[in-house]
């Protein structure tokens, strides 16, 4: 309790200077993600002024805004409520059977929006418009809340929650004062993980015929070839990204400066459902039946009853899942190299320079897999036209698109590393980058991990950059499952849903945390 | 086996004969006389279902021994992305979904000029009218409907007639489709200016049930939840082909003589930097020969270009429907067609 106090009391983080070399290294992180922007930039320069106006001037625009704003915050509210709910019934409550659950709550990561989709839509075929988008895009995106909100409340405590007691608050205020502080920052960047994800989402919201900003840029590229149209609209959605990232920055700063990072040992008080179970497993079971149950067994279903039953190819299905995980551990391997330095300054560092670093560094997400494919054709082209169509501008380009999901992580577990401790390694020594090598990343490696398999398994479902960016000839499971859903051959197109889903388990299974058990809960 | 290599026999003798009746100027880069001159491989860029492709490329390498690398995407994916490579392009031929995909490639300079051998095999109107890109198969415009709660006799004969009230909320389109916005633009051509104006407007006024794909509008009519459905003619034979015909409550209206059933082609054309590139033009050869054509015929239900070639079964025949009005370069004026569906918030 006492350390608590302490940290509370401490002085603001970033009355220092950052290093120069971390903040150079973090600017570099930043103009790769910045490359997208730049591209943009450079394709609406090249439009007339009055082309732009009349382009924004049309009548369908503040009904497609509309419609993406309205979709953006619904699903992140109902998301936030959702996972937090989860989470809680996944940590304090006394489960049986929790680690299955924990599984199952991250399982959802594991089925691409566009699979769940085609699942709901082969068993409804009317569902449609705003709440077939909203209720798939909920089901798909719940875990990203749920994961790093349990994370918080494994790695905080009841303490807190015990003093307001013994002060005469009743059970919801306590919590409200002694647990919702820690978990607030955690909420928050799940909130801003769905929001941009939501923003960028394509796949569903087509199949659900709803009309929002991604599918009209889809259609820019469609049937218009107008990419000056195309690039303006995803001007709009980086503005809107920048509105909900810096929304986002404002809110956990001032968390930041009220707490400080909560660590320490402590105990946990478990709750007991009693009335309360059957509800609580009905909550625990509806995401992971809506978003994988449901979709993969009407797949599999069609499969059984379709009457053309295409060979199934083992050696090329066995060659794509070899594709998809090398190109998706290349992924995560890029993207938390990018986001480290980012994480690490965001961590530890305040001031203008810093914010900015880490907001430029969110954007890219808010956009389609699509442009941000086609600025790093036009930007590999430009600088490196000997790696075009190489699997290596392919997992740049999943660095590109999916740092930001590592940036969080990352910044939470370096955060909440005592600055002490790297204080006390530099008195006895070691160098800045010995202190950061031995302490800070040792320290902050399951942040790092959880960082690496979110990229890695949100980079295996990825299809619109992969599609324009992988060898050609190269073939990944989201491709393979895309070139047998075009032509609506559902029952080929299984096999490579079933795989897809059972191969991005793994790194949702390990992002679950099941496997720390419940003796480790709370770090030491 | 055997059948194969008459095929390829075939197709080479053809290729033959063509390039024998050709102009006086058969410049040394025309492959087709069996031993081209270039490296022997082709990069490809195909923007259709690679299970389509696929096998009928692996006929081409058998019959010439090209070696093919193709890259399978959406042609609009790979007609933006030929748009962002430019002259920095890989691909040395592109495979197309749609016309206006290749129209807008030819416009921005991209396509290499075709020698004419080439292009006269198919009949003008279903080819570029610049010579830049070659028709290869045709697909017209039909009217899916509800067959369970719609009599055939009580489909409409024109899509004028879809204004209609009594048709509130019962047509689903795809307005971002390329051959839906083509068949928009026919109609400006057709029936004048005016006229497209008003049906677009009308159409936008009657609850229309818009869609992302043909694929998708084809659904709803067959699950029974819009009663019409404006499509290309061959989505109705895939899905028949995969679920099976007694499986399909839609069916189909072909609409001879109106702009809602016009004809629209996929074709292929060569990039500019590799104008007259054997490899390419062999390939380009191969698709109009008997045996390309024929495996279009067999596999997707489109229409051969090449005359001689017998339409699917169970279609009116291409020139029952193909209106002697219209000529597929009039349908190049795309943004204007993008602009009027527009302004009536369907885009």
């Amino acid at each position: 309790m006492t350390e608590h106090v302490i940290e509370v009391a401490a002085p603001p983080v970033g009355s220092r200077r950052p290093p120069p070399a971390l903040l150079a290294l973090a600017i570099l992180a930043c103009a790769v993600s910045a490359i997208p922007l730049v591209y943009l930039l450079v394709r609406v320069s090249g439009g007339a002024p009055d082309e732009i106006a009349s382009i924004l001037a049309r009548p369908r625009m503040p009904a497609l805004l509309l419609n993406t704003v309205s979709l953006v915050v619904t699903v992140t509210l109902s998301s936030l409520v959702l996972g937090m709910l989860t989470a809680f019934l996944l940590v304090r409550v006394r489960l049986r059977a929790q680690r299955v659950w924990i599984v199952l709550a991250a399982l959802p990561l594991a089925v691409p929006s566009y699979l769940a989709a085609f699942g709901w839509l082969a068993l409804i075929p009317g569902m449609q418009g705003f709440w077939g988008s909203f209720f798939l895009l909920t089901i798909v995106s719940t875990p990203y809340v749920t994961l790093p909100v349990a994370a918080a409340i494994r790695g905080g405590t009841t303490g807190l929650d015990d003093v307001a007691r013994t002060l005469g608050h009743g059970p919801w205020r306590a919590f409200w004062l002694g647990t919702w502080p820690q978990i607030r920052p955690a909420a928050l960047a799940g909130s801003l993980l769905v929001a941009l994800y939501v923003l960028s989402e394509f796949g569903a919201v087509a199949l659900m015929r709803y009309p929002v900003l991604t599918t009209a840029i889809q259609q820019a590229y469609g049937a218009s070839f107008n990419r000056n149209y195309a690039a303006i609209l995803a001007i709009i959605l980086v503005a809107i990204a920048m509105i909900l990232v810096f929304g986002e920055q404002r809110a956990r700063g001032r968390v930041r400066r009220q707490f400080g990072a909560v660590t320490g040992v402590s105990r946990v008080r478990m709750v007991s459902l009693r009335a309360a179970r059957i509800p609580s497993y009905l909550l625990l079971a509806v995401v992971p039946t809506c978003a994988v149950g449901i979709p993969v067994s009407v797949l599999v279903g069609r499969l059984l009853q379709a009457e053309t039953l295409r060979e199934l190819d083992v050696l090329s299905l066995g060659q794509a899942i070899a594709n998809t995980l090398g190109l998706a551990l290349g992924g995560a391997v890029t993207a938390v190299l990018l986001a480290i330095p980012i994480a690490a300054l965001a961590a530890r560092y305040r001031g203008r320079v810093v914010r900015a670093i880490e907001s430029t560094g969110y954007l890219a997400l808010g956009l389609p897999g699509i442009v941000v494919g086609l600025s790093l054709v036009f930007f590999s082209l430009a600088v490196i036209p000997a790696l075009y169509q190489t699997a290596i501008v392919l997992t740049f380009a999943y660095g590109v698109l999916f740092m930001p999901k590592a940036i969080g992580a990352i910044r939470s577990s370096v955060a909440q590393v005592p600055e002490s401790l790297s204080d006390v390694a530099r008195t006895l020594g070691y160098s800045r980058w010995q202190t950061w090598r031995h302490v800070t990343v040792r320290l902050a490696r399951p942040g790092i991990m959880a960082g690496a398999m979110l990229v890695a398994v949100t980079a295996m479902k990825e299809l619109p950059a992969t599609l324009l960016l992988r060898p050609t000839g190269t073939n990944t499971l989201a491709t393979e499952l895309w070139a047998r859903t075009d032509v609506s051959a559902y029952g080929a197109a299984a096999p490579y849903a079933a795989a897809l889903v059972l191969v991005a388990s793994v790194p949702a299974f390990l992002l679950s945390g099941a496997r720390r058990g419940r003796t480790d809960e709370v770090p030491s | 086996m055997r059948v194969s290599l008459a095929i390829a026999a075939t197709a080479t003798a053809l290729a033959l004969v063509l390039t024998g009746c050709s102009a006086p100027q058969s410049s040394p880069a025309d492959g087709a006389s069996g031993a081209p001159e270039g490296d022997g491989e082709l990069t490809l860029y195909v923007g259709r279902d690679e299970a389509l492709v696929a096998p009928l490329i692996e006929k081409f390498t058998e019959a010439t021994g090209i070696e093919v690398t193709a890259r399978y995407a959406s042609s609009s994916e790979l007609n933006a992305l030929l748009f962002e490579e430019g002259d920095n392009t890989p691909a040395e031929a592109f495979l197309s979904q749609d016309a206006g995909a290749l129209g807008s490639l030819s416009n921005a300079g991209l396509l290499s000029k075709l020698p004419a051998d080439l292009t006269s095999i198919i009949p003008a109107g279903f080819t570029s009218a610049n010579g830049t890109w070659l028709g290869i198969t045709g697909r017209a415009r039909v009217i899916a409907y509800d067959s369970e709660t719609v009599d055939a006799a009580d489909v409409p004969k024109a899509i004028a007639a879809l204004t209609d009230p009594k048709y509130a909320g019962e047509v689903a389109f795809a307005p971002g489709n390329a051959s839906m916005q083509s068949f928009v633009t026919a109609l400006r051509v057709l029936d004048g200016e005016d006229a497209a104006e008003a049906w677009v407007k009308g159409m936008s006024e009657n609850s229309p049930v818009l869609t992302e794909k043909n694929g998708e509008t084809l659904d709803l009519v067959n699950s029974g939840e819009v009663s019409f459905g404006l499509i290309n003619h061959y989505y109705w034979f895939e899905d028949a082909a995969e679920l099976g015909e007694d499986a399909m409550r839609a069916q189909l209206a072909f609409l001879p003589g109106d702009a809602g059933g016009m004809v629209n082609v996929t074709g292929a054309g060569i990039l500019k930097g590799s104008k007259d590139d054997p490899d390419a033009l062999a390939f380009l050869e191969y698709l109009v020969s008997e045996a390309g054509q024929q495996y279009f015929v067999e596999q997707t239900y489109e229409y051969p270009l090449l005359p001689g070639v017998a339409a699917p079964e169970g279609l009116p025949a291409l020139d029952s429907l193909v209106n002697p009005k219209l000529d597929l370069s009039d349908l190049e004026s795309l943004s204007q067609t993008q602009e009027l569906l527009a302004k009536y918030g369907l885009l």
